[in-house]
Parts: C-alpha cells; sequence; structure tokens
C-alpha cells in the first residue's frame, strides 16, 4: 500500500489562497468560540479530569462494560450484532437491509462507517445510501470524504458547494446564496426520509446500565432518520460505552462546547428500544479497537469523544486541510490513530505536527496527544518506516547534534550557506523547510561567540 | 468462536492495567440561580423563542395568532387542539404536511436551554422533525438547573426515545453561515405555562 504523502497532498491546498486562508479562519474561530464556553464554566478544569476518569475506568473494564450493555439492550427488545472488522459489518448492515427487502437507508453522520467504508459497499450491492447531514450529503455527491470529523465539508467555498449541487442535485447553475444552497438539499433529501425502509446512525455514546445510546446532532437528521423509517440501523464503535447516565453529564456539557462552541447540540437524542411497531439493530464494531487498547502507550486515544477541537487548534491541520492525510481521520487525532490500522500507509502523517502541545490542552477527555504523536514517531524509526531522505538527514542531524564541535561548525556553516548559496541549493525538494517559506535571516553572530566575547572574567 | 466471543476475549485480554476507580459525579450546584431567566436567555441563543401565556389564555388562539399562515397543526399536548388529531397517525410519515407541532415538554434545563421530551410526550415522535414549526409548552417552575440534574431524571431509564431539544434545526457546514430549518424544524418557540 502507498505511503501517505501529507506535505505533498497539503502543497495542493495551500495553492488555492482563497481556501486555504478562510479554512484557517474558520476553523480557528471554532476554537475562540470553545476558549469562551470553556471560560464560563467554572468547573471545566474539574469536568475535564472527570471525562478522562470515567473513560479509562470503562476502557479498563470494557469487557464487563460491553456485556452489561448487550444485556440490557436486548432486555429492551434491540437486536445487537457484534462485528470484529469492516467488512463483517458491512455484510452484517447488508444481510438486515436485504432480510427485509430495504433498498433506500437515510443516515446520519457517522465516523465509525466511513472508517468501513461502508457506504460504497452497499452501493455496488445495489442500495441507495443517503447521507442526510448537509456538510456529509456535499461531500457524498462530490465523492469525497468528509475532510474534519464534525463539520465535514469545511475545506468548501459556497461556489464549490453551488458547483457540486449544480452537477447533481439540480440546483440553479451559478447561484451561491447559502440559504438557497442549503433548502435546495432540504429539499431533495426531505423524501428520502419519508419514502426509506430503513434508517442508520452512529453514536456518541452508549450506557452500559440502560443499554441505550445517545447521538447527538445539530440538523435533527438523526432523528429523523430513526424516527421515521421503521428499522433503525446504529453502529456503534466499542470504545463508545460509558457506564451510567448520570455520567452522560460530563460528557454532553463537554462535547459541544468543544467542537463548536455552543452549551449543546440542537438535538441531543437517546435511544433505549425500538419504537413501538419499529424495529432496532444494534452494531458492536471493533475494527482494530481491542488491539489498540493493548497498546501501553497508544490506548488513550480510545477516550476519544470525536468533537474536533484538536483540529481546530492545529496549525498544520488548519492550514493542510483534512483531505491532505489521506485518511478517515485527519488532525492531531488521525496523526495518532491511523498509524495504528496501517502503520506503512500512515508513517508519515505523526510529522504533520509541530509538537506544540495545543491539542492536548483543549482536548475534553485529557488525550495526551503531543506526546502520543511524538511516541508514534520513535516507533516509526524503530519499524524502519521513514522515508529516506528523512532518515538520511535525522541519521546526520543526530550525529551533528550530539557533538558540540561538530555542532558550532555547522551553525556557522548554515548562517553562511544561507547568505551565500544560491537559491536551488535551499529551496530544492530535499529541504521541506524551504518550500513553502523563506529561510530567515540569521543573525550575523552566534550566540555561542557572542557569549565568549561578553562574559564576564569571573 | 463467534465474533461476539472473539471480542470480548480480546478486549478481556487488553484491559490496560492499573485500572483507575470510577469517579462520583457531583451535580455542580450554583446557589439559586433565576432558572427561568436563563433557560430564556440560552434558549434564545441557541435560535429558539420563548413567551409567556397569559393567565387563562386560550393557546390554540395564541398559536394560530403565532402562525397565521398554518393549515396544519397537529398537537400531542391536551391543552391544544389543533386542527388535526394525531390519534389517526398511522405512519410517522404522515405528518410530513404539518405545519406546526404542538407538545407539552416534561421539564427544561436552565444552563443549555434545552427541553426533555419523549414518547411519552410527543405520542409521534417524527411530529417534533417533520412539521415546519414545532411549539414546546413549559411549565416555567419545571426547570432543572443543570444537565447533572436532568441526566438525574429517572425517566431516562424508562423512556424508549428521549430527546434533549434545545432550539429549531440548524447547520453551519457551508462557510459557517447558520441556517434555521437544515432538515427538522424552521422553529421552536416555548409557551410559558
Amino acid at each position: 500500500m502507498k505511503r501517505i504523502d501529507h506535505a505533498e497532498a497539503a502543497s495542493e491546498f495551500i495553492a488555492a489562497k482563497e481556501h486555504q486562508e478562510f479554512h484557517d479562519r474558520r476553523l480557528w474561530d471554532l476554537r475562540l468560540k470553545r476558549d469562551r464556553e470553556a471560560h464560563g464554566i467554572p468547573e471545566w478544569e474539574e469536568l475535564r479530569e472527570l471525562a478522562s476518569r470515567i473513560k479509562e475506568h470503562t476502557l479498563s473494564h470494557l469487557a464487563d462494560y460491553l456485556e452489561e450493555f448487550e444485556a440490557r439492550a436486548r432486555e429492551n427488545g434491540a437486536t445487537v450484532h457484534w462485528a470484529r472488522d469492516a467488512t463483517e459489518h458491512n455484510q452484517i448492515v447488508l444481510d438486515i437491509l436485504s432480510a427485509r427487502g430495504s433498498k433506500t437507508l437515510v443516515k446520519s453522520k457517522s465516523m465509525l462507517t466511513e472508517e468501513c467504508d461502508m457506504r460504497s459497499f452497499l452501493e455496488r450491492r445495489g442500495i441507495e445510501v443517503i447521507e442526510t447531514d448537509l456538510g456529509e450529503r456535499i461531500q457524498q455527491l462530490d465523492d469525497e470524504p468528509p475532510s474534519h470529523i464534525v463539520v465535514p465539508a469545511v475545506h468548501k467555498l459556497r461556489d464549490d458547494v453551488s458547483a457540486v449541487f449544480a452537477r447533481t442535485i439540480g440546483a440553479e447553475r451559478g447561484n451561491n446564496d447559502i440559504h438557497y444552497l442549503a433548502e435546495t438539499q432540504r429539499r431533495t433529501t426531505r423524501p428520502y426520509f419519508l419514502r426509506a425502509e430503513a434508517g442508520m446512525t452512529g453514536a456518541n455514546f452508549a450506557v452500559a446500565e440502560t443499554g441505550s445510546f445517545v447521538v447527538c446532532t445539530n440538523e435533527g437528521n438523526a432523528d429523523l432518520s430513526a424516527n421515521v423509517p421503521k428499522l433503525h440501523i446504529a453502529s456503534i464503535g466499542i470504545e463508545k460505552i460509558i457506564p451510567r447516565t448520570e455520567h452522560l453529564g460530563v460528557f454532553i456539557r463537554l462535547l459541544s462546547r468543544s467542537a463548536l462552541g455552543s452549551p449543546i447540540t440542537q438535538y441531543t437524542s437517546h435511544f433505549r428500544a425500538p419504537r413501538a411497531g419499529g424495529e432496532l439493530h444494534i452494531i458492536l464494531v471493533d475494527n482494530g479497537r481491542s488491539e489498540r487498547l493493548g497498546m501501553r502507550d497508544f490506548w488513550y486515544s480510545l477516550k476519544c469523544i470525536r468533537c474536533g477541537a484538536c483540529m481546530n487548534t492545529c496549525p498544520v491541520y488548519r492550514r493542510s486541510g483534512g483531505l491532505s492525510y489521506g485518511a478517515t481521520y485527519s488532525g492531531p487525532i488521525g496523526v495518532i490513530i491511523d498509524p495504528a490500522f496501517n502503520i506503512r500507509k500512515y508513517s508519515n502523517l505523526p510529522f504533520a505536527s509541530t509538537l506544540n502541545g495545543s491539542c492536548t490542552n483543549v482536548c475534553p477527555v485529557k488525550i495526551n496527544i503531543h506526546e502520543q504523536i511524538y511516541k508514534w514517531r520513535q516507533v516509526i524509526a524503530e519499524r524502519n518506516q521513514l522515508p529516506f531522505v528523512k532518515k538520511e538527514m535525522m541519521r546526520i542531524a543526530g550525529k551533528v547534534l550530539a557533538d558540540p564541535r561538530l555542532y558550532r561548525a555547522a551553525i556557522s556553516a548554515a548562517g553562511l550557506a544561507i547568505e551565500h548559496l544560491p537559491r536551488f541549493a535551499i529551496y530544492n525538494w530535499l529541504n521541506a523547510w524551504g518550500r513553502q517559506r523563506e529561510i530567515p535571516k540569521a543573525p550575523g553572530q552566534t550566540f555561542r561567540s557572542w557569549y565568549l566575547e561578553n562574559r564576564k572574567p569571573s | 468462536m463467534s465474533s461476539r466471543e472473539i471480542i470480548l476475549a480480546a478486549v478481556r485480554a487488553n484491559h490496560p492495567l492499573p485500572a483507575p476507580a470510577l469517579p462520583d459525579v457531583p451535580l455542580f450546584e450554583r446557589g439559586a440561580a433565576p432558572l427561568l431567566a436563563q433557560f430564556r436567555e440560552t434558549l434564545e441563543r441557541m435560535g429558539g423563542k420563548s413567551i409567556e401565556a397569559k393567565q387563562g389564555e386560550n393557546l390554540d388562539a395564541l398559536i394560530c395568532s403565532l402562525f397565521p399562515q398554518a393549515q396544519v397543526i397537529s398537537s400531542a399536548a391536551a391543552e391544544v387542539k389543533g386542527t388535526r388529531g394525531l390519534n389517526g397517525t398511522r405512519d410517522p410519515a404522515d405528518l410530513a404536511d404539518v405545519d406546526v407541532g404542538v407538545a407539552r415538554a416534561a421539564f427544561g434545563v436552565a444552563e443549555t436551554g434545552s427541553l426533555w421530551l419523549s414518547e411519552t410526550e410527543l405520542q409521534i415522535n417524527s411530529l417534533a422533525f417533520l412539521a415546519q414549526h414545532f411549539v414546546a409548552l413549559l411549565d416555567p417552575r419545571a426547570i432543572v438547573p443543570n444537565l447533572h440534574h436532568a441526566y438525574r431524571d429517572s425517566r431516562f431509564a424508562t423512556a424508549r426515545y428521549a430527546v434533549l431539544v434545545t432550539g429549531p434545526s440548524a447547520t453551519a457546514d457551508i462557510e459557517g453561515v447558520l441556517i434555521h430549518g437544515a432538515q427538522g424544524v424552521r422553529s421552536l418557540t416555548v409557551v410559558l405555562v
């Protein structure tokens, strides 16, 4: 499998100046809104600590809580399925639909079904799948994966959406009015809600003591998907379990504040049992999670509640766009999840970070994201998964940095080099730091030579 | 071995150690805050409206005056008759032509401006989503301070479906521009009565 070249993919995004600047601004605005909400709650830090401890406790007893959840869900009248991986998950969904002759599936946003690449699997087998979240629908119609886990089409501007809708759902060509575009999607999606035989949701949380699960949306599209068709299928990653209903207070208070800077999503929906005359199927999906649970340094990423705060704050993500990561999960959280799925394919991603730690500071469940990024770099280097140029540069840098004499010689040579070398020697493909920036002018004197000149004799 | 057994065995073998204890969640009470005022203010921020009904006011007349264009008004609340009852509804999709849906919320949450509704209050769950507009009646005395209080309510354990409704359907998926009525209701009005 080909290694994802994040820097190369990002250069395309960076070249579209208007898009790149808007993307950066919009996500930073979400970060500022998040800060305002967080600062408005005196117990914010206490909530983060509680959320982290509840998750760590649950993950340390996960098998027991999964059994409890399953038993309660069955008592409630739901059918519970277990899927080891994406293939098994997709097959279960297909079997449920086929057994009932269902041909149309309306669904709300679910990163898990993206992870399983479920849509294309079902479509190839004659099932019509309709994404109903506006951003996710835009991405479906444009045949692109979501670029952000909360705002899937954040990398697109109104003209892009207008062009996609004109091409696919009969919107007026050239009309880029945002109200018109949203209304067009509403008008064309509604008939599917009314005639689909089956609806699908993911889950933000699953509660062991009641066997219920919670879905948070702003559009109300999960409620439409689950409450209009007869059949409701919910795909749930096994790490979504929390022990009790009262714990939802902690997580719901944190989730939308961290994600979008609003106190709560417009709809926080709790599904416990099928409605009268309806059917509820729950699929509990592993897909690499149980394995990750056993990774001593990396199991903490299973605490993630998918708020996207780490993406919004990340300077690399904001400037490179989610699609450049070439994976289901992008941004800092993607950087620490993706290599667990495929270390070779995603071995470049942990280098898409400045290790500034901002992601860790905004994470509502206190995942040590930047430390995990650093640890992944070590694992990738140890497993010999570094690309040749980076490896050679690192080998040389390691030698130079370990030897004061070599280091001093290199520093004075570097100052001279930047001033005197022709441009092609600095701004070339070997030097990633020279690609989208001018190398700053070095001061004429190094700190060491200044210190030797100025230090007072003691 | 079934997938269930394989997954549970793999999870059990990989449980991280040492296992931390499950912490207690406090209620984070903040003294005697004016709950109604906080509820109304947050609801408005989330795009909802609230109005106070006068003593003994005819609620059908009030709703008609709020939505003079409405053809079909369906109510799950005993206090509002509407123009079409819900008893004849066979399929949730039958409510697609409802202009205004009405129900009484079980309680409100001051911190977030949310309303608690379940299949008991809605009769047909799709009423709060397929209608163009949604009106919720709320007893101003039935407001809890925050989500911790809300999640201590025992009805979460018995309702098949329970939803915290906070403002109308909304999206900001195109350039961050806020749109009300993305998929579900275009407006939410809370009548305090």
